[in-house]
């Protein structure tokens, strides 16, 4: 799960980090009053969505000589007008994909005379099983860049879990980013607390970028990306309370109610498969046969009948869906109740588009039957190369 | 021979009295005898679990604590079935009882307690599988966890996999072309692991029954390029197997986790293509379909 910068921002203040001050807004009515709680006489206008890539980013209905999702401004006047600009547009970056992403809130930010921009990020390190800081000079830009780049400029220092982020561990850090005298202080307070945050909210990414060193020596976050292990989310409500569902695909949200693991892409073969590896070896089967498909959908190692309904139903509500392949190999679950749990499901949701059926393993004789024998206009496979072919076919051919 | 486990392992379960224990210990019971030697459950030490098996009924004892159930049973082995919340302490539970080998089959565990049990794990003298994996199978001796013990034969293929169903696809494919299985390790779709792909391919090559090996990865990662780089190493040095791999995920998009909670494409790192060069580079042949597993292995074993 992932929050907006603001919120970043607020949880790492309430940590003790040194963030900018800065107000949220709604709507441009809030500008003025906002900037009005800052001290000036410099603001920063920064578009919240959940992408990075902001500042380059341009807006579809601006012209195209406008100004990018982060504006500075010299006055209150320049913020309302930034604002009013910004909100209700869509932002294209080069990480929301063409379609951008509705700007509908903004946060309005204290100025920063910044003297250097740092790199900064702590992640699970999964080679050592530890969290781990990366760390650059190379502050500011895209930190794959520099990994390509100049991958010497990048330090990544694994923390010990048992001992956390010792005195040589800060002091490792502030050396590679060069902190020295204030900077250098306020470094060896800030690189525990961060990894004190990341720990104690159970994130899987804290990125700040740019960290700054300003004119006056001091550091401060300059922007911060933070993400969380949804499977530790149960023990975090305060997280869980700053969750923005208009930043996720309704029908992930849908799926997540179901406890089924759903993400949506952009083709138009549907597919239902039970198992994670499956369901992407499925996914990529479809495109070795030329076709895209429109989802990664996981019913689970044991999928129940109504599991395989709510998956139905979710899989037929997209309207960019042209097809249909449910490919089950059955283990525990055996193939007869899972036939038995498609057929009811197309039954109860009905059946637009062509649906290719692929059932092995335990009971398949069975399974095979049921489908047949339902009276359902379902094609059956043999294996998932006939699944795949079949249902790119009766796709290009509809 | 076989890897990990044989018939003469004998299992305890953490988490037994619940839904899910209960079932897969049925079914580990009725698959030839698997040695299920107890339960640990910390409020019904003292109880007894009674399970159907076939026409009658096992009952096995309940221990308040894994060190207890080790003890009394001799046990070596520990599968956990506790939900995530609570499964990383119990992990935990059973590194400090120094139970030699535990499969955790639980899938949802935070990373955070991952991580401590990792550290914990690293000073201690366990192997730890999993978790969120379908447990380790060998055929007609011992099944410890969820594989479908009917698609297995005894035969000489090793597999090791981080996806359940593929694991399946394999041991299916490969029971179908009439080669069977040595043993078949689900060793899990979560970031921080206890076993890695090393491990196993390690064991593989050392064991005399297994005459070759099915890897199967997916995105996310870079277990798969230093297993890949082990093989390499290794056949430099005169041992090698013929050995087919898969790789799931090439047309995930990046930054998307894919159902697995280690299956995600990050800063650029963990695509598939990267992976496949690599064990295509290390001799291993690459199939590009799940579905030609083990026909893949058969050319390959023709020569």
């Amino acid at each position: 799960m992932n929050i907006h910068e603001y919120q970043a921002k607020a949880l790492l203040k309430g940590f003790g980090a040194p963030v900018a001050e800065g107000v949220a807004i709604f709507s441009a009515d809030e500008a003025a009053a906002a900037a009005g709680k800052l001290p000036g006489p410099l603001y920063v206008v920064k578009s919240q969505i959940h992408a990075g890539g902001r500042g380059k980013g341009k807006f579809k209905e601006l012209p195209a000589d406008a100004k990018g999702g982060v504006r500075l401004a010299h006055s209150i006047d320049d913020v309302v007008t930034h604002a009013s600009e910004m909100l209700g547009n869509t932002l294209v970056t080069k990480q929301t994909g063409p379609h951008g992403k509705q700007v509908n809130r903004l946060y309005i930010e204290d100025g920063a005379d910044i003297d250097r921009e740092l790199y900064l990020s702590i992640l699970v390190d999964r080679t050592v099983g530890r969290p781990a800081f990366v760390v650059s000079t190379e502050g500011g830009m895209d930190i794959e860049a520099v990994a390509e780049e100049t991958p010497d400029k990048i330090l990544t220092l694994p923390i010990d879990p048992e001992t956390g982020v010792t005195e040589s561990d800060a002091g490792t850090l502030c050396e590679t980013l060069q902190l020295e005298g204030q900077a250098r202080t306020d470094g060896m307070t800030l690189f525990p607390l961060l990894y004190k945050a990341f720990i104690e909210k159970d994130m899987s990414l804290l990125e700040v970028n740019p960290l700054i060193v300003m004119t006056d020596g001091r550091l401060r976050v300059l922007d911060a990306k933070m993400s969380f292990d949804g499977n530790a989310l149960f023990r975090h409500d305060d997280v869980v309370a700053l969750r923005d569902t208009t930043e996720e695909d309704a029908k992930e949200i849908e799926a997540s109610k179901h406890d089924l693991a759903y993400v949506a892409l952009d083709g138009n073969i549907g597919c239902m498969v039970n198992g994670a590896g499956l369901a992407m070896a499925t996914m990529d089967i479809i495109k070795l046969y030329g076709a895209e498909p429109a989802n990664f959908l996981d019913v689970g190692g044991g999928a129940s009948k109504e599991k395989v309904t709510a998956a139905f139903k979710i899989i037929t509500a997209d309207p960019a869906v042209q097809g249909i392949l449910v490919n089950i190999f059955g283990g525990i679950m055996r193939c007869d109740v899972i036939a038995e749990g498609v057929v009811a499901a197309v039954k109860e949701v009905g059946l637009k588009v062509p649906l290719v059926v692929r059932l092995e393993g335990t009971n398949v004789e069975k399974g095979k039957q049921i489908i047949n024998q339902s009276g359902l206009n379902v094609i059956a496979a043999d294996d998932l190369d006939d699944a795949a072919q079949k249902i790119v076919n009766a796709v290009k051919g509809a | 021979m076989s890897i990990i486990v044989n018939k003469d392992t004998k299992v305890l379960v953490q988490g037994l009295t619940g839904k899910t224990g209960t079932f897969h210990t049925e079914q580990a019971l009725a698959y030839h005898g698997t040695k299920m030697v107890g339960g640990v459950h910390p409020k019904k030490g003292g109880e007894t679990w009674t399970g159907q098996v076939g026409d009658g009924t096992v009952d096995l004892p309940i221990f308040a604590t894994v060190a207890e159930g080790k003890e009394q049973t001799g046990a070596d082995a520990s599968v956990i079935y506790v939900p995530p919340a609570g499964a990383g302490a119990a992990i935990i539970e059973a590194i400090d009882a120094e139970v030699p080998l535990i499969v955790c089959i639980t899938e949802g565990i935070p990373v955070a307690d991952m991580v401590r049990v990792k550290a914990r794990l690293d000073k201690s003298s366990s192997r730890l599988i999993g978790p969120n994996c379908p447990g380790v199978l060998t055929p007609d001796e011992c099944k410890i966890g969820i594989m479908p013990g009917n698609i297995f034969k005894k035969g000489s293929v090793g597999i090791v996999s981080r996806s359940g169903t593929l694991t399946y696809e394999a041991v299916f494919q490969t029971t179908n072309e009439n080669l069977g299985q040595t043993t078949a390790v689900g060793i899990g779709g979560d970031p921080v692991k206890g076993t890695e792909f090393i491990d196993v391919l390690e064991m593989y090559l050392a064991d005399d029954a297994t005459k070759s090996i099915v890897m199967i990865g997916e995105i996310g990662g870079s277990a798969e390029e230093d297993a890949a780089q082990f093989l390499a190493d290794e056949a430099k040095r005169g041992r090698r197997k013929p050995t087919v791999g898969f790789i799931a995920g090439r047309t995930a998009p990046p930054g998307r986790t894919m159902g697995h909670a280690g299956a995600v494409i990050s800063g650029g790192k963990g695509g598939a293509d990267d992976k496949i060069a690599a064990m295509e580079a290390a001799g291993i042949r690459v199939s590009p379909s799940p579905a030609q597993l083990g026909k893949t292995l058969v050319e390959l074993l023709k020569g």
